[in-house]
């Protein structure tokens, strides 16, 4: 245990620091940090100075020492536009981004088991195949899509006047739809509760959650339809075993072996996922905070781009991939300890 | 070898008598699917033939005409079945013309995903040892940054260097190159695994008896063994591919406004979404889904109709 323990940190310190030299050659290599102190006016006899002084002629290695002692005392460097330093505006912007996370990981954990471990019980149901339709068609949904069409819905609203008033369901979708100035689909609302720190909190009064809903759920709609499928088909694995068929013949409840004995090993493998599939939602939060102006870390990488705010870009780049780095790590750790049967140090079969 | 080719049928009527096109004949989804994915790119492929206007002609475009609805909303104008954009293009010739440019960068995409991927893949399965473990690590390690990100992240420095003028200018092939190279893992880690499986096969100790080399042996008698795995994911990774760059695009990081794919008209009619007119976002939005969700529901079919522990013969 203690090998492949040691083996995984050796493993993730690797990773960051290819991260770091990355991050380091495009700090190095994009824009001129003197052009950036002085402006143009300054004779270029002063600049040499300048660059001799801030230790910008020394080779790649010393230069990259220094980076890397910075930045493990975490000190990355000021921000181009906000001018103060990139660690405090990422802190400012972090929260933002955890709370969409984890509200989205909540619509995700709700409603991704109960619907995936219905759709392995009863397979040819047909509330089972249209759930499985269902995923597959938000699979094909875009993220950015889900969200412009949440805003079109609840947002701006929908006349439905064309479509039949008489009608039951025309009088339903005319009530639900067409609310004027329905859900909020802007930035995060005024309603925030200050927690600590830079956290300010949107899920402690109902305004600031009706804020948190459309966002949260464009971003959970493009994981909730690949977790239904894999608990489903975990669970039909799961399902197919000896040991089930073993409780079955005992006489034990159904009931209890599905949410008790196959749910357990149906979990195991949802979860290591799971933590992998935290990366892509890290993407997909560049995408949601894009289109619901949501103040979040997503955003604020998209803005330094366009702003071409080096320090800041690369600031974001080494902390989303030790957070990568960090869950990738722990997710391998969990999986050790928990699955017996796993190969701890042995090369993968 | 003359008496074998006389018995052997013809290579059209092998595919044709082929558990592929059996399954594809009894299963009316798939029919569907592959109709409407060849309409699209039909439509796309013949697109300056099909549209009426040629969204990238500056003369034909009139601005007065902008923002039009379509045809079914009132105030639309017949001239333009699905209503025109911001800039007063015919939607329905834009919305060609933008699948066009979604397609082949979808193809390219994947043609350049699966030339590094199966090349890698092929070379850590067959060699194995230590370039296996360092290709396969270095795999493992981009996955783990999910394609979109990397692609993003890529994308952005690319933009950073070089200017927001160049980048458009060469957004075709950027985009090729940055989703190919963001998704190559996923060829590869298929490639290796069929590899394994066949490597210890005799037909190839055959041949390395023979001494033919490693190359020969690599590409002509162990890739098309592996050829249905990566068919397979093939068709899923053309949708991945559309997405991301539909998802680029609407970033800021793909096609210009000027050479619109499908996920440059979106972003460029959201702006417009809250003024009302949603048909710019929503019916390039459409289309964009219509194509993914026909390939992926192929891709679905061909992993039933593929998978090696169900297909026999």
């Amino acid at each position: 245990m203690i090998a492949f323990l040691i083996k995984r940190l050796m493993h993730a310190f690797v990773v960051m620091f290819v991260i770091s030299v990355i991050s380091f050659a495009i700090q190095s290599n994009l824009g001129d940090p003197i052009q950036q102190m002085v402006g143009q006016s300054v004779p270029e006899s002063q600049r040499a100075e300048l660059r001799e002084e801030l230790g910008l002629n020394d080779s790649f290695l010393v230069q990259y020492g220094r980076f890397a002692a910075n930045a493990l005392q975490g000190d990355f460097g000021y921000s181009y536009f906000f001018n103060e330093p990139t660690t405090e505006v990422i802190q400012r912007h972090l929260p933002a981004t955890l709370e969409l996370v984890i509200a989205a990981t909540l619509i995700i954990v709700v409603f991704s088991v109960p619907i995936g471990v219905y759709c392995a019980i009863r397979p040819r149901s047909a509330l089972s195949r249209f759930f499985m339709s269902v995923s597959i068609i938000g699979i094909s949904i875009p993220v950015f899509l889900t969200a412009i069409m949440l805003i079109q819905l609840f947002a701006i609203g929908v006349d439905f006047s064309p479509f039949p008033v008489e009608t039951g369901w025309g009088q339903w979708l005319n009530g639900v739809l067409s609310t004027e100035g329905g859900m909020p689909s802007y930035g995060r609302g005024n309603n925030l509760t200050h927690l600590f720190g830079t956290w300010d909190s949107n899920f402690f009064s109902l305004d600031g959650l009706t804020y948190l809903v459309l966002p949260a759920v464009s971003l959970a709609s493009i994981m909730l339809p690949l977790f239904i499928r894999l608990i489903r088909a975990e669970m039909l694995e799961v399902l197919q075993s000896e040991y089930v068929k073993f409780a079955t013949a005992k006489g034990i409840s159904l009931k209890r072996i599905y949410f008790v004995h196959a749910l357990k090993n149906t979990m195991l493998p949802v979860i290591t996922v799971g933590g992998v599939q935290l990366g892509t939602m890290v993407a997909y939060t560049i995408l949601t905070e894009t289109v619901f102006q949501w103040p979040g870390m997503g955003l604020m990488f998209l803005e330094a781009i366009q702003r071409s705010d080096i320090p800041l870009i690369v600031t974001y780049l080494m902390i989303v991939g030790l957070i990568f780095v960090v869950t990738n790590t722990l997710v391998d750790l969990i999986y050790g300890l928990v699955n017996p049967t796993v190969k701890l140090t042995g090369k993968p079969a | 070898m003359t008496t074998t080719t006389a018995i052997t049928p013809s290579r059209w009527k092998r595919f044709r008598n082929s558990y592929l096109v059996y399954s594809f004949k009894r299963d009316w989804i798939a029919q569907f699917c592959l109709a409407i994915f060849l309409c699209i790119l039909l439509g796309a492929v013949c697109a300056p033939w099909l549209a009426p206007m040629n969204p990238y002609d500056l003369t034909q475009i009139n601005i007065l005409n902008s923002e039009l609805p379509p045809i079914w909303v009132d105030g639309a104008d017949a001239l333009f079945p699905l209503g025109t954009d911001a800039q007063g293009r015919d939607l329905l010739s834009t919305i060609l013309y933008g699948a066009r440019v979604s397609l082949i960068i979808g193809f390219g995409a994947v043609m350049l995903q699966a030339l590094i991927g199966v090349t890698v893949g092929l070379m850590a399965g067959y060699r194995g040892g230590r370039i296996d473990a360092f290709l396969m690590r270095l795999a493992d390690i981009q996955l783990s940054f999910s394609t979109l990100m990397v692609a993003i992240i890529v994308g952005a420095l690319i933009k950073a260097v070089f200017g927001g003028a160049v980048y458009s200018d060469y957004a075709v092939w950027l985009l090729v190159l940055i989703i190919g190279l963001a998704e190559w893992p996923q060829y590869a880690r298929t490639v290796r695994a069929s590899v394994l499986a066949e490597r210890s096969k005799e037909y190839v100790d055959a041949a390395r008896v023979m001494g033919y080399r490693d190359r020969r042996i690599m590409f002509r008698h162990i890739l098309p063994n592996t050829l249905s795995p990566i068919f397979v994911i093939s068709t899923v990774q053309i949708a991945n591919a559309i997405i991301s760059e539909a998802a680029l695009s609407f970033l800021g990081l793909g096609m210009p406004e000027t050479q619109p794919s499908l996920g440059s008209l979106i972003k460029s009619g959201f702006d417009y979404l809250q003024s009302g007119s949603w048909w710019i976002t929503l019916i390039p939005g459409a289309v964009l889904v219509v194509l993914v969700l026909v390939v992926n529901l192929l891709g679905d079919w061909l992993r039933d109709v593929m998978n090696p522990r169900l297909y026999k013969g």
